[in-house]
């Protein structure tokens, strides 16, 4: 294998997208992304050489058959309603779902050990993610890859909602990226910086993607895994006027990563069009449109790989002033939240309420919920409405919990009529669990992961009804194909459950008491068993005992 | 008096029931699960009496023995030393050597130009077994020994003790060519003068040291032996230099990884490629294959960027370049190490090689040894944990070249450097050479089969030492602490171990090196499966006090009543005596 044809094999593309959000808050995306063109599962011939793409990743995945890998860790829960769609969504704590290869044969074996792996090199518990959290979604994870396996005995999605993501989480993440923390975007991840955001998430997508060799030879399908490592941080500045990248960084930018292929800074700009609403400085010529999120955006972009990008200063501190309020937010299309009802430590309900706010478009969603083994679910008391009108399910896909061995599984498709709430309620019973299972601080409750929305949603743009924008006649005439629906995914909140916590020194009191119970029936047991009865001699009335011991004094025989 | 007769009776039962159905069954319910371990069998291989057999094969060429001294011949003769290691383990060496006169086919093997021709030409008429050496005594005339001597012969070795890091620097021989090692299992040994009127024993007698010699070089040496036996014995009689050799050398194992790293610090002005696969292709795989009884290896690479040294290296205005002066090399790892990531996948011992270029601002950089010299391979090693070298490129492009500079890494160069550590670190022992000994170099395999096998003889012995010492110490742990609970897994495993460390000391014995290694591979990697066992650190157990602590309140009231009124059975038992006594008095 040539030198040039390995150097030519991998490239590394890094990029941040800044969006002012109407609460005044900044959204700032990272995203990493390394391609490589080469095949994990070759027969005989490991991977082994490793030159943008991170070794550790790569032995990871070599060694466990993994097709496809998705973790995210996430501090802080994200607010649709507030702060609209983020670009890749994640719920609160840490999400692993990862796609096996079909020749894997002990795919149980296989995830106990990869969640273990894992766990080792992000410094997170993962490790804790086991078979009484593990499910196998039928229908809401799809492979994000190219690629027709369906068989979903292949996946495994957990999710860890209490781990709590900080600093140590953080650096071994920076150390996948080719120029560490040294040149490039990624200077600008500070940790005492980043964590005082009022949400950060991290994440590492690999997929394979296919790719044709040669551009003809269409028969020849690499497997190539893409590697995208990325950081959504939102940072929570609403008190400033005005912000800046060393404002929220305490870092301006001066490089691009000398390996990356292209290094690039988008500020959205879509709500600003004549800057009535802020005021961007450096300005720069270049602007860039693309249809995000079902939304058409207006970006000014920052091409860090040219050297006028940096000024005279020969550094970029991107300046935003705001100049009016943030004015309104289109709301999000579609909405969930979710909650417990109920009174007692015995039973309870869950609700989660699913809002699709298209003025005249109905949609299908894909519900999927995961729910420990100890809420124990009674699915016919499932019910789903909407507008207080029974909504059946068209598909519904329910996995019992079995005790201590596996969670509930539910998944449903239902359809959101339009501008319209629905509700799916379902009632549980809390279990006793014995003494050795109850968590560190079990009087803080119980996590329950967050469900997950899954959802093809009508495209803004093709709702658009608004002909004021400069646009040719004909163009708006048919909504494009591939505009008119883009695939969301929203988290709900976790929930938190109290379940009944005994007295954590029961047993220790139990085996007393027992212990003293059965030493007193056997005390009694074994004097009516042991013990003679004699008749006793009646004694003397006690005037008579009295006068006996006087009597005994004076040396007086004595009274019977 | 019936009644009270009655109590008695009712009393003794109930003590009676307490301690015949009470007791065993408190006992059998709070007992915890033992499974059977074979102990007697573990406390046999806990005094160690090892025996290693040798195969010697002496072949006369013609010219060298008169007829009438040939005429006994074949003939062979078992030659046994013992040596007692320590209290508990000792060695028995068993040379067992065979004499016989070359064949005709032998014979013109041994008329080819050179020495390597004719080792060549004689592994292809008989190939000789794992663990046995050859020896053709060739006349004293015979052309093939001097010419060998000119290919001087390059050796590394020089130990700083202090700093534990070795230096690798070239050093030639040039002596009286004696002996020549080939790269199979045979050597030359140009015989000494033999007197015509000697009668064979003292022919034979003569020869015995020479042969001596061959053998500690080709296969194993007392002190190799005793040094592998570390893991059990006291190091008090070993010679530094085997002590060196063997702490430099990365403990036995089933498997090693093996990382290549290129650290570019600079990305900005280099950009270097390297063909690594291309490298490890033909430089290390052919001497991992050979290798492959001994362990698994695997090998990967990769590439890391702004990685920098540890230590500054400081600017010498006499030869314009920058020096790393021996001191500070231990300060270099650390920093690096972070970088480099432990292996994910796989729990065995990593071996690192780092090439390390310098960045523009801080080339050319040399290291420097104690002595101040510059070392010529630029190169350093740190006992089992791999070697770093630095590649200077400054040369390689002009002041005005734009940025990044691609370059092409010369991988032949590094390989060289880096093949030599890894030799150094896997064990094969490049000890000195009696004197007059020409040592074949290993050639494209990188290993020459002697080498092989002496690696495998000590690695054996090695492997047998450190899975008796867990046996007997998981042994000796699970005996004292009776609260410990053992799974039949276990046992399995400590079973296993048991009978593969008693076959592997058979084969040693029975001189098959080959499966002695395998069998000594499956103990060691039973014991550790064993020893390293989670199940074994569950917490089952409760201080004994904590426990009675908890039984109190139920066996206090139990126990008093019982106690009290059998004593007082007993006393009242003891009165009626005195009175039986008293009346029949």
């Amino acid at each position: 294998m040539g030198i040039t044809a390995a150097a030519a094999r991998d490239e590394f593309q890094e990029e941040l997208v800044i969006r002012p959000l109407h609460s005044g808050d900044i959204y700032a995306s990272f995203q990493f992304r390394t391609l490589w063109d080469t095949d994990f599962l070759q027969e005989g011939q490991k991977v082994s050489h490793y030159r943008l793409f991170p070794k550790s990743l790569g032995q990871v995945l070599s060694k466990f058959s993994v097709r496809e890998l998705h973790i995210s860790f996430t501090q802080g829960f994200w607010r649709t309603m507030q702060w609209g769609q983020p670009f890749i969504p994640s719920p609160p704590g840490a999400e692993l779902w990862v796609w096996f290869h079909d020749t894997v044969s002990d795919v149980d074996g296989n995830w106990k050990e990869l969640t273990n792996v894992l766990s080792g090199i992000f410094c997170a518990s993962l490790n804790f993610i086991d078979l009484t959290n593990t499910v196998q979604p039928s229908a809401s994870f799809k492979p994000l890859g190219l690629g027709n396996a369906t068989d979903h005995r292949f996946l495994r999605y957990a999710t860890l909602p209490r781990e709590i993501v900080c600093t140590e989480n953080l650096t071994p993440w920076k150390k996948l990226l080719p120029c560490g923390s040294k040149a490039g975007l990624a200077v600008l991840l500070k940790s005492e910086k980043l964590f005082h955001s009022s949400f950060h998430s991290q994440a590492v997508h690999i997929r394979p993607v296919c790719q044709h060799k040669n551009g003809l030879d269409f028969a020849k399908i690499l497997d190539a895994p893409s590697f995208c490592i990325h950081l959504c941080i939102n940072c929570y500045l609403h008190l400033f006027t005005e912000w800046s990248l060393f404002k929220m960084f305490s870092r301006t930018l001066t490089e691009a990563c000398p390996l990356a292929t292209s290094s690039k800074v988008y500020v959205d700009i879509t709500d600003n069009p004549e800057g009535e609403l802020f005021e961007l400085s450096p300005a720069t010529p270049l602007l860039s449109q693309a249809v995000v999120l079902g939304d058409r955006r207006t970006y000014s972009v920052f091409d860090l790989t040219r050297a006028e990008t940096f000024g005279q200063l020969r550094s970029l501190n991107l300046l935003l002033r705001w100049k009016g309020d943030g004015g309104e937010m289109l709301r999000p299309l579609l909405h969930a939240e979710r909650y417990v009802a109920g009174f007692g430590l015995q039973t309870g309900e869950i609700h989660t309420v699913i809002y699709n706010n298209h003025p005249y478009r109905a949609f299908p969603v894909l519900l999927m919920d995961s729910v420990p083994w100890y809420l124990q679910l009674y699915i016919h008391t499932l019910t789903v409405t909407s507008k207080s009108r029974d909504n059946k399910p068209s598909y519904i896909h329910y996995q019992p919990a079995k005790d201590r061995h596996r969670p509930h599984l539910l998944e449903m498709l239902i359809q959101l009529p339009p501008h319209s709430m629905t509700e799916v309620t379902v009632q549980f019973e809390r279990a006793l669990l014995k003494w050795t299972e109850y968590t560190p601080d079990p009087n803080h409750g119980f996590y329950v992961g967050s469900s997950v929305v899954s959802a093809l949603v009508p495209s803004m743009v093709a709702m658009s009804t608004n002909f004021t924008q400069d646009q040719p006649l004909f163009s708006s005439f048919v909504p494009v194909k591939e505009e008119s629906s883009y695939f969301v995914r929203v988290y709900t909140e976790p929930l938190l459950v109290n379940l009944p916590t005994p007295d954590f020194s029961m047993p220790y009191n139990v085996i007393c008491l027992t212990c003293t119970v059965v030493a007193v029936g056997y005390g009694s047991f074994y004097n009516l068993l042991t013990r003679t009865f004699q008749v006793d001699e009646p004694s003397l009335p006690l005037a008579k005992r009295l006068a006996n011991l006087i009597r005994r004094i004076r040396g007086v025989p004595l009274l019977t | 008096m019936p009644e009270k007769q009655r109590g008695r009776y009712a009393a003794l039962a109930i003590a009676a029931v307490v301690i015949v159905v009470g007791i065993p069954l408190w006992w059998k319910t709070t007992e915890t699960y033992r499974a059977w371990l074979p102990f007697s069998e573990i406390s046999e291989l806990d005094s160690l009496q090892l025996q290693l057999s040798v195969d010697i094969e002496v072949v006369f060429s013609r010219g060298t023995l008169t007829p009438e001294q040939q005429k006994k011949f074949p003939l062979s003769h078992v030659n046994e030393k013992e040596h007692q290691v320590d209290a508990k383990t000792g060695l028995r060496y068993k040379y067992e050597t065979r004499y016989r006169t070359a064949t005709i086919m032998e014979e013109d093997a041994l008329n080819q130009p050179t020495a390597a021709e004719a080792d060549l030409s004689l592994h292809m008429l008989s190939e000789s077994s794992c663990g046995s050496v050859v020896v053709y005594v060739i006349p004293e005339s015979s052309t093939l020994l001097p010419e060998v001597r000119f290919r001087a012969f390059v050796y590394f070795y020089i130990l700083k003790s202090l700093l534990k890091l070795i230096m690798l620097i070239p050093a030639v021989y040039f002596q009286d060519v004696k002996v020549y090692v080939g790269q199979r299992r045979t050597a030359l040994l140009r015989s000494p003068p033999f007197k015509t009127s000697w009668n064979l024993k003292e022919v034979l007698s003569n020869l015995d040291v020479e042969v001596e010699q061959v053998v500690s070089t080709m296969s194993f040496g007392h002190q190799d032996i005793v040094a592998a036996l570390s893991n059990r014995v006291r190091m008090t009689k070993v010679t530094k230099e085997s002590m060196a050799d063997s702490m430099r050398a990365i403990k036995s194992s089933p498997g090693y990884e093996i990382t290549f790293s290129l650290l570019n610090p600079d990305p900005k002005s280099h950009s270097l490629h390297w063909d690594i696969e291309g490298a490890v292709q033909s430089y290390i795989q052919p001497l991992l294959n050979k290798l492959a009884p001994i362990a698994n290896f695997s090998v990967d690479s990769q590439i890391l960027y702004y990685a920098v040294l540890g230590v500054n290296p400081r600017f010498d205005n006499s030869v314009s370049a920058y020096t790393l002066s021996a001191d500070s090399l231990s300060h270099v790892i650390n920093p690096v190490e972070a970088r480099l990531g432990s292996n994910a996948a796989s729990s065995n011992p990593v071996l690192n090689f780092l090439l390390y270029v310098p960045d523009a601002h801080h080339s050319p950089l040399f290291i420097r040894d104690h002595s101040k010299r510059e070392v010529p391979s630029n190169a350093f090693h740190s006992p089992r944990w791999g070697g770093i070298m630095v590649y200077n490129v400054n040369e390689m492009y002009g002041p005005e070249a734009e940025r990044p500079v691609d370059i092409n890494i010369n991988m032949a160069k590094v390989m060289g450097v880096f093949l030599a550590q890894l030799r150094l670190m896997l064990g094969v022992q490049h000890t000195h050479p009696p004197t007059g000994f020409v040592l074949q170099s290993p050639g494209s395999a990188g290993l020459a089969d002697w080498e092989l096998d002496r690696l495998l003889w000590s690695r054996s012995v090695e492997n047998i030492a450190t899975a008796s010492t867990t046996i007997t110490s998981l042994a000796q742990l699970l005996d004292q602490i009776g609260n410990i609970v053992i799974n039949d897994n276990i046992a399995q495993q400590v079973s296993s171990a048991v009978t593969s460390l008693q076959s592997a000391v058979a084969e040693l014995e029975a001189g098959n090196l080959a499966f002695a290694l395998q069998y000594s591979r499956e103990a060691i990697l039973a014991s550790e499966r064993a020893f390293f066992d989670p199940s074994l650190l569950h917490l089952l157990y409760f201080p004994d006090d904590q426990k009675f602590a908890i039984y109190i309140p139920l066996f206090l009231p139990m126990c008093v009543p019982i106690v009290l009124s059998l004593l007082k059975i007993v006393s009242e038992a003891k009165k009626r005596r005195a009175d039986k006594q008293a009346k029949s008095d």
